[in-house]
């Protein structure tokens, strides 16, 4: 088991995981799903419903803790991650979980993801992305689209929008990925291997609003379009995708482009190949700079796990070895260290 | 050979070290406390810099000053005006002269009075060469270029060598006020134990200005101030800020909990930081966070898991903290906020103290939102303040802060030593059984269970929306929130029947009462000892919880005709006594950045009680 979380194996089910709170999300929200996959995959980690903690900031999303019978811990905006970093370090045996979305991670809570990544703490991260404010009824967000109009951008919005996916590997995630909430197979697939990382790992889940962006991804859920738009990633595979598996990708340079597998220019041979543990940030980078485009198709799967330390273990290495050095802390030596004097 | 010289008596001194930032005066001045509260004398500290770290040579505006009071019997403040200063530059002696007793010594480093540095310090003429210091006992001493014939042949810089001359004016203090050499000796080597050169030629430069002053014709007397007749025990100097390092510390072992801090640096707080990286072998765990909120909410996460959970921070910091705070007081879980205060608003003055954070400490958040404030009057008091914080915060389930400041963190006492067993245990219970276990239950003291991650059965969830009572789950009932609110104040408010007394010292009733809180301790305690010797009916009452107040504070307020509250802020204390307790009290305000001297409060009490001033 991953996570360095020795515990007996437990055999429990998707049931277990359920609160007696009613789901208060907004029929047909994509939030269910992800609620149900991440329920379905729960079960197979092995680990007690105790050893498990869920913590969100604030936004639709992150009601999330009320319906997971795990720990639960419903914060402040923006601040999810940095809670949760102090949940795991102080326990590292506790597998922490972060349900957030585009606003909560993104806009206020940005800092606290890029420097949660940067340090690697071992935090599971979903980020729940519907590219809109919902809670507040309707603003856009930072991964909102330029020119997209909300209600408080009536004449369209002139922020460029964050990428998720590149913004956590520039901030040197040890784990990145994507899905969507719409293929609950490959949604649980993903979660699972971000359950079995050790350290941060991200997951941006492509996740749609019915009620104040709906549709946002339907490009890439929808059956008659989806093949043409959606690149699967696997370890080792070429990158073959379209309706007929026709299409793949190639690196022209240091640019991708889309190739068609018919015509007789280009064979599977000459398709890029996947590689989740590419030790340079590079394809992976690549490979989320294609995302929302008009040209490419928006890749899901991993775009790319690496092994470090994390900062736990270094916290606890730490520990361990100023002990060695010096000794157990001693409270009344401590107190009389220094320069000290009698009065008789 | 050196004739004998006179050895004058004295009862106590207040001497007053200054130079550029870079001329390492806080360093000379924390060496000749800690040798002289090894002496046995007790002492008081006032370190004064700049927040520029390295200001532009010669300014004004770069002077660093380090002053210390020393006695032969108990005392309270750092002094209120020197009895010597010792003036690395003329910025140094430009800045601190209105400060002098009248009649007072200052040594001046005369090779830094060059054109240059008279004009950077806006000196029209030489001072030492007019009639400008008249009536002060002048001793010019070529500290500079003694330093660098001490030390000729060093293998160091001429750069490196001039850095050395503070450790020769450090050795000629010390001949002056017959302290001994040794500790700074022993210190000097561990300090630069990895540059032997350094280490030999500061130990060279020290040792050179000691012997300077015993063979110069210019010193005629040495002084000497004896021990003061301390109670018994084991002492050390100590700083607030290492003593509320401490006392975070001795509260994690008395209530076998591991301490987590979560901080992002701050003057003047960051040395409670720096302590307790130091102590990882405790168990410690310090986190640099990214901002100030995540170091507060990192700290709320391992509260949450169980650890005894801290935050230090100065008054900016306070104010991102806010809405996590509030998290912490609606989650009910504990928290101890060390705010160590400093001149405000916005940026205000970093490295100054005042005491205006009192407001923002109690009532600083949206919604009701009360907690739990306590002070620290002293800085060896903030170890004792810092235990209790964590008792409070652990006992009632609710984020404490704890106020100390600047003058505080950064002033050090002798410190009578307590045994790890003196001390009291924190008994904190964290929930296990899960029969009748609900995350909103109340044991008899309000608190709700600790009920942590990790704990089977237990599985709950917590928020900042308000809960039902009982149950935990997420209300919107009307009646429920009126409830809710209510219960959260009420429990606060309890703490008051867990908490001494205000008393009050001396005549506990009368025409006039000196009632201040924090760092002003000292210099109030001064004054109205002063006062009493000019046979003035004065008494005094400390401050040392200020939400909630101690149970009898109206009472004791109503006892004295007048009630005299000297704060370094607007009247923040008075303000909230006039408003709790309908009494009429008189401020007493400064916000120069510096703490009262105790002169400023007596005159403030005769000019209240009519007397002479």
């Amino acid at each position: 088991m991953a996570n360095n979380i020795d515990s007996n194996e437990v055999k429990l089910t998707a049931k277990d995981f359920v609160t007696d709170q009613d789901v208060r999300w907004c029929p047909g929200c994509g939030d269910y799903s992800v609620l149900a996959q991440t329920q379905r995959v729960l079960p197979d980690l092995g680990l007690p419903k105790e050893k498990i903690v869920w913590i969100s900031g604030i936004g639709c999303s992150s009601r999330f803790p009320y319906y997971m019978n795990t720990y639960g811990f419903h914060t402040i905006h923006g601040r999810a991650a940095a809670i949760a970093t102090g949940t795991k370090l102080a326990n590292p045996e506790l597998s922490v979980w972060v349900a957030t979305g585009d606003g909560d991670l993104l806009s206020i809570g940005g800092n606290h993801f890029i420097h949660t990544c940067r340090k690697n703490i071992d935090l599971k991260i979903l980020l729940f992305n519907n590219r809109i404010y919902g809670l507040t009824k309707g603003q856009y967000s930072p991964t909102s689209e330029k020119g997209k109009v909300t209600k408080s951008s009536p004449y369209g919005s002139i922020d460029f929008p964050f990428n998720p996916v590149t913004l956590a590997l520039g901030a040197e995630a040890s784990f990145v990925a994507r899905a969507l909430d719409r293929d609950p197979k490959h949604l649980q697939y993903v979660i699972k291997r971000a359950a079995e990382h050790k350290g941060t790992a991200f997951v941006e889940i492509y996740q749609n609003c019915v009620i104040f962006n709906d549709g946002a991804y339907s490009s890439l859920s929808e059956k008659d379009t989806r093949d043409d738009n959606v690149l699967y990633l696997e370890h080792g595979k070429p990158m073959i995708f379209g309706k007929n598996k026709d299409k793949g990708i190639i690196v022209d340079g240091t640019t991708p482009k889309v190739v068609s597998l018919t015509e007789g220019k280009y064979s599977v041979n000459d398709l890029l190949v996947h590689n989740e543990f590419d030790k340079s940030v590079v394809l992976a980078y690549l490979l989320g700079q294609m995302s929302n485009h008009a040209e490419f198709p928006t890749p899901v799967g991993i775009f790319r796990q690496i092994s470090k330390s994390t900062y736990h273990e270094d916290m606890e290495k730490q520990i361990q070895e100023v002990k060695a050095k010096r000794g157990e802390g001693d409270l009344e030596k401590l107190l009389f260290s220094g320069n000290t004097w009698e009065v008789k | 050979m050196a004739k004998k010289k006179e050895v004058k008596s004295l009862s106590e001194v207040t001497v007053r070290f200054a130079g550029d930032s870079g001329d390492g005066m806080q360093l000379t001045g924390t060496q000749f406390s800690d040798t002289t509260a090894l002496f046995g004398n007790d002492l008081n500290t006032l370190p004064d810099y700049p927040a520029e770290i390295r200001a532009p040579a010669g300014t004004l505006y770069g002077v660093s000053g380090f002053q210390l009071h020393f006695s032969s019997s108990d005392i309270y403040t750092p002094g209120d005006n020197p009895d010597v200063l010792v003036a690395m530059n003329p910025a140094a002696l430009k800045i601190n002269l209105k400060d002098l007793k009248p009649s007072a010594t200052i040594i001046v480093n005369i090779d830094s009075f060059d054109a240059k540095n008279l004009k950077l310090a806006s000196y029209a003429s030489n001072p030492l060469e007019d009639d400008s210091l008249q009536g002060f006992n002048v001793i010019p001493v070529p500290i500079t270029s003694l330093t660098a014939a001490a030390l000729e042949g060093s293998p160091l810089s001429t750069k490196e060598v001039t850095r050395c001359k503070n450790f020769f004016a450090l050795g000629m203090m010390y001949w002056l006020y017959g302290r001994p050499i040794e500790a700074t000796l022993s210190w000097i080597n561990q300090k630069f134990s990895k540059k032997p050169e350094i280490a030999s030629a500061n130990a060279k430069a020290l040792k050179s200005g000691y012997f300077y002053g015993e063979t110069t014709e210019v010193f005629a007397t040495s002084y000497t101030v004896e021990p003061a007749p301390l109670p018994k025990g084991t002492y050390r100097n100590i700083s607030g800020n290492q003593a509320t390092a401490y006392g975070l510390a001795a509260a994690s072992v008395k209530s076998g909990l591991p301490l987590f801090l979560g901080s992002y640096p701050i003057t003047p707080a960051s040395d409670i930081l720096h302590e307790l990286s130091k102590l990882k072998n405790f168990g410690i765990k310090t986190f640099q966070a990214e901002d100030e909120i995540a170091g507060i909410t990192s700290a709320i996460g391992a509260s949450y898991a169980g650890s005894l959970a801290v935050t230090t921070t100065s008054g900016p910091g306070l104010a991102l903290k806010t809405e996590a705070v509030g998290l912490a007081i609606m989650t009910e879980l504990p928290l101890v906020i060390v705010d160590v205060q400093r001149g405000g608003p916005s940026t205000g003055l970093p490295t100054k103290t005042e005491q205006a954070d009192l407001m923002q400490a109690i009532y600083g958040r949206n919604g009701e939102a009360p907690l739990p404030v306590i002070a620290a009057s002293t800085p060896s008091d903030c170890f004792y303040m810092a235990i209790e914080a964590c008792r409070l915060a652990t006992k009632y389930m609710t984020p404490v802060i704890l106020l100390t400041d600047g003058y505080l963190a950064n002033g050090s006492e002798p410190w009578r030593i307590p045994h790890v067993e003196e001390l009291q245990e924190i008994k904190v219970k964290q929930r296990t059984e899960k029969e009748g276990f609900y995350p909103y239950s109340r044991d008899e003291n309000l608190a709700r269970p600790w009920a942590v991650p990790g704990t089977p059965g237990l599985e709950h969830r917590i928020g900042g929306l308000e809960k039902s009572h009982i149950y935990g789950n997420v209300s919107y009932e009307h009646e429920n929130h009126d409830f809710m609110v209510r219960m959260r104040a009420q429990k606060i408010k309890n703490i008051e029947n867990d908490i001494p007394d205000l008393e009050v010292r001396f005549e506990q009733e009368g025409d006039l009462l000196v009632l201040g809180w924090g760092g002003t301790y000292g210099a109030i305690t001064e004054a109205v000892l002063c006062a009493r010797k000019e046979g003035l009916k004065v008494s005094q009452a400390h401050l040392k919880y200020l939400n909630p107040f101690p149970k009898n504070t109206a009472e004791v307020l109503k006892k004295f005709k007048t009630v005299l509250v000297p704060e370094i802020n607007l009247g923040q204390l008075s303000r909230i006594l006039r408003a709790e307790f309908l009494v009429p009290v008189v401020n007493f305000n400064k916000m120069k950045g510096l703490p009262f001297k105790a002169s400023e409060i007596e005159a403030e009490i005769m000019n209240l009680l009519g007397g002479k001033q």
